[in-house]
């Protein structure tokens, strides 16, 4: 987001070309009011509920108030938003929404709000591009962030690259877990940075499960396909949601129920139904299926196109003849740098939108179609606090230099480092062990395993192995720094998913199976201590017009 | 950057390929497509010959009987033969790739590309006959 | 299922080579496997110091296009099996200088882009508070395909003009040109005409039609310079003829 102030200048720092972003896979739509049936009133109901009252309400009534205007902004950019029949923005249904709101771009909606967003950037002089610029410490010193260490890939260079204010938009963490619809680079960056840098991470505990994921490759089958009139069913054939108190089936999507439900209870319906006995097993485990036969060859061609492509393309099927298997995986992290609802971090000068961040509007379940629009909400929100930001504080201070020093030094000390751990295996046990500790149930015996398999990983890691000593495009460098990043923030997300003793949302621990809003109602924070391990504090959530209640989906008892 | 250029820290030294002169002949789409390139050799031949015919049947009668007498040589008819199968080639390829430069619309319905090409042969064959109806006849 | 394949990898290491080598591996051949899955099978079990762009894995970030058996393809959408028996080439996509092993650098890209102008360009702006442009269905299929490339560079590899000649402004730039002229939203249709109606531009093309063949979003950016050309062509004819029509 750039404001049109000719005093500015903005460097953009990408660890990828910026138009390979993981913006790009999103695929459903982006939620805000804008037809008159519609009311901002009900949006913001939709969210608090769906978000199991875990959002701050004052967060959410600017979101919803200000979703609109930004997401017209992008359309006077550019943006080829579906369209009605006499030229205005058309809206599909989507998960958790109780009328149809959500703006679409095909089922390609992050592709073209990024490539968008991306190629208007261009026209701006004033913002200088550092892609393929991989950050590895943000600088503090007198207490605001000044700026970021970063290697340029191409050539192994260490450098500086200040700043007066810095945003964080590096987006979630979903390559913590096995199965995920992230992107490769998806790793937990920006929370990482921050955290180390002293920042809390905020509802770390709070990670959404996607129901409907291709198994291996976790390639994620949109909302859109269910609310077009997709149907899940176990390997009976039978619509089992309707055994978990999602309401009863009808042959057309009803909204709020059924597969329209919300995430996270539709995945943990999966589990249920896996400890039936009632799922399919494949190579990659448990599965059920997403059959979409009946809407027919017309319909999925030009509704959900991408869906079919993908199928035939990377899973060799094809679900106008075949049903689909799907999973659930790990989609969308609610938790993230602790943000107010300026963007800013209690870090001065730092500031962080997006995925990366928690303002919180997502609560405990971030409500499909909500994420896009928070980029832009919030982006535009970071962007003006950074510039107000930059422009109260001028210069930079001395201290600077020592620390970027210190952090060549640190880079190349690893890089002529003689470990004998690799990569590969210390990755693939953190997997297993977030699976199986911190997935859809967790309990305090399955997170104080994977706590101690954390801290083993940790200690294996400062041994780790370098084959490539190369100070040119050295990959193997930077995937050893993301899994340090990775091992940081599986650490705040064990913790904090430790410390609270209640059921919500995504976060379902079958030790304390019922939401407790006494004591829990509140975000957790985790600090970095000196050792490496988090500190859980706790901040009130935000109520201001909404009281809590029962979150119902199905029909109305 | 030089080829051989020594790589020095910070510096990345690139390495660049120059395409060969004969990078065509390696796949078969490539030799077609220079074939095609190639045929419009035969485009312009073609004109110029037809301009030489006209310049000869403007001078003089004689001039024209002696050129086409030249023209029926088994030379000529050999060049003419191969030019003619060559404009050809090249013509039904131009027939084909013109839905691609052409969007054309009636109203909402947008033109599909079989009945673009279509109405370009189409074109081709009615004024062919329009100049041999008047060659019979004239 | 315990057959292999062999993956022959170009590995060009700057500081130890003068030009690529050839390197083989053998990865498992796996049905469900891509070749880009081989790739980091190699990265993960057999050699750290192999280097390749990746991301999505789903087609649509557009980091893994690489030259198989002489052909640009994405790395993310082409199986292994479909190879077999092998054994299988690997190279940097071609017309790019190679930085390092299988990754190029495509700052020409980048720069040409920005020279096209691709965003909308409108005398007067409306305010956001006025809501949208209006588009029908039918005005957005106008540009539709040509807004889906993802900048995978494919097109520019296949591209055998601007192997010959890289001042070109090629394939993907020139479609998305185009995307922004035929988007009914957008007025820049004169400016973009001037940038592109040079030497470099449109017609540079000699149409061998291979950028719309290999591309992985039908984006078809032949058909697009096709009609740039076209365009171009009538727009030069009606200031020779009507030279008062501006």
């Amino acid at each position: 987001m750039f404001e049109s102030d000719p005093t500015l200048t903005i460097a953009v720092v990408s660890k990828v070309y910026p138009m390979r972003s993981h913006t790009v896979s999103a695929e459903g739509g982006a939620a805000a009011v804008i037809k008159p049936n519609d009311s901002l009133e009900d949006h913001i109901y939709d969210t608090i509920s769906g978000a199991d009252w875990m959002c701050d309400q004052d967060a959410v009534e600017a979101f919803v108030n200000e979703a609109p205007k930004e997401m017209l902004q992008l359309e006077h950019w550019g943006c080829p938003w579906n369209r009605e029949e006499d030229g205005t923005v058309a809206v599909r249904p989507f998960g958790g929404m109780k009328i149809q709101r959500t703006w679409y771009a095909a089922d390609k909606t992050g592709f073209h709000m990024l490539h968008t967003l991306f190629q208007t950037s261009l026209k701006y002089d004033p913002i200088e591009r550092f892609d393929e610029w991989f950050v590895t410490r943000l600088l503090v010193e007198d207490g605001r962030c000044q700026g970021v260490v970063a290697v340029e890939l191409a050539t192994g260079r260490i450098q500086p690259i200040l700043g007066r204010s810095v945003i964080l938009s590096t987006g979630g963490c979903g390559k913590i877990f096995p199965f995920t619809t992230n992107a490769n680079i998806k790793n937990g960056d920006g929370m990482a940075l921050a955290y180390r840098a002293g920042v809390p991470l905020k509802d770390m505990e709070f990670i959404q499960y996607h129901p409907t994921g291709l198994p291996f490759t976790g390639i994620l089958i949109t909302e859109a396909s269910r609310a077009e009139g997709g149907i899940l069913v176990n390997k009976d054939g039978y619509r089992y949601l309707q055994d978990y108190d999602l309401g009863t089936p009808h042959p057309k999507p009803v909204l709020r129920s059924m597969e329209l439900g919300p995430r996270d209870r539709l995945s943990q319906a999966f589990v249920k139904e896996q400890e039936k006995g009632r799922t399919l097993e494949g190579e990659y485990g448990h599965y059920v299926h997403l059959d979409v036969r009946h809407l027919g060859e017309k319909i999925i061609d030009s509704r959900i196109p991408f869906v079919r492509e993908l199928c035939l393309k990377y899973e060799n099927i094809d679900p106008v003849k075949e049903m689909i298997p799907v999973r659930p995986v790990i989609h969308y992290v609610m938790g993230g740098v602790h943000t107010d609802i300026d963007s800013a971090t209690p870090l001065g000068g730092l500031f962080a939108a997006g995925e990366v961040a928690c303002v919180s509007i997502n609560g405990a379940n971030r409500l499909g179609s909500n994420s896009l629009t928070e980029l832009l909400v919030f982006g535009a929100r970071a962007g003006r606090s950074a510039a107000e930001f930059a422009k109260a504080h001028q210069g930079f201070t001395n201290g600077i230099e020592s620390q970027v020093l210190d952090e060549e030094n640190r880079l190349n000390t690893l890089l002529n480092s003689d470990g004998t751990e690799k990569v590969a295996d210390i990755r693939s046990e953190m997997h297993e062990t977030m699976e199986s500790g911190a997935g859809i149930y967790r309990s305090r015996d399955t997170l104080e395993q994977s706590s101690q398999k954390i801290r083993e990983l940790q200690e294996r890691y400062s041994r780790v192995k370098v084959e490539d000593r190369s100070m040119t495009f050295n990959t193997e460098l930077t995937s050893i720094l993301e899994l340090g990043y990775m091992l940081d923030v599986a650490e705040t997300i064990i913790q904090s998913a430790l410390q609270r003793e209640e059921s919500r949302g995504s976060h379902q621990r079958t030790d304390f199976p019922e939401r407790d809003d006494d004591q829990f109602l509140s975000h957790s924070l985790a600090y970095r201590e000196d050792d490496g391990s988090s500190r859980v504090d706790y901040l009130p959530v935000k109520i201001t017009k909404w009281p809590p209640g029962e979150r119902v989906y199905g029909e109305k008892k | 950057m030089n080829r051989n250029a020594h790589h020095t820290l910070h510096h990345p030294k690139w390495y660049r390929v120059q395409k060969p002169i004969f990078w065509w002949v390696k796949r078969f789409a490539d030799i077609r497509f220079i074939f095609r390139e190639l045929t419009s050799l035969a485009v312009a031949y073609s004109v110029i010959l037809l301009v030489v015919i006209y310049r000869a049947l403007l001078t003089s009668e004689a001039a024209y009987t002696s050129l086409t007498t030249t023209l029926r040589e088994p030379f000529w008819v050999t060049i003419n033969v191969i030019a003619l199968g060559a404009v050809l080639y090249h013509t039904f390829t131009w027939f084909n790739l013109a839905p691609r430069a052409i969007v054309m619309r009636l109203g909402k319905w947008r033109i599909p590309d079989l009945m673009i090409a279509g109405g370009n042969y189409a074109a081709w064959i009615v004024i062919s006959g329009v100049i041999y109806l008047a060659y019979v006849s004239g | 299922m315990a057959s292999t394949i062999t993956i022959e990898v170009s590995r060009y290491r700057p500081e130890e080579e003068s030009e690529p080598v050839f390197q083989s591996y053998e990865v498992p051949l796996r049905s469900d496997w891509v070749i880009l899955d081989g790739l980091n099978y190699i990265k993960n079990e057999l050699d750290g110091s192999l280097s390749f762009r990746w991301s999505c894995r789903m087609g649509v970030c557009g980091s893994c296009g690489m030259m198989i058996n002489g052909e640009p393809v994405l790395t993310c959408a082409a199986f292994l099996e479909s190879y077999a028996p092998g054994p299988i080439r690997i190279e940097p996509l071609q017309h790019f200088p190679v930085v390092r092993d299988l990754v190029t650098d495509m700052e020409d890209f980048m720069g040409k882009l920005t020279t096209v102008k691709p965003w909308v360009v409108r005398e007067e702006e409306k305010p956001v508070e006025e809501g949208e442009y209006k588009q029908t269905p039918e005005q957005l299929a106008d540009f539709k395909r040509y807004s889906m490339c993802i900048n995978c560079m494919l097109c520019y590899s296949a591209c055998p003009v601007y192997g010959l000649e890289p001042e070109f402004t090629g394939p993907a730039a020139i479609a998305l040109a185009q995307r922004y002229n035929l988007d009914s939203r957008d007025e820049g249709n004169d400016d973009r005409m001037e940038i592109l109606s040079h030497d470099e531009g449109i017609w540079s093309c000699t149409l061998v039609g291979e950028c719309s063949e290999v591309c992985p979003k039908d984006v078809d950016p032949a058909g697009a310079i096709q009609r740039y050309k076209l365009a171009g062509a009538t727009s030069w004819w009606k200031s020779i003829l009507l030279p008062w029509q501006k």
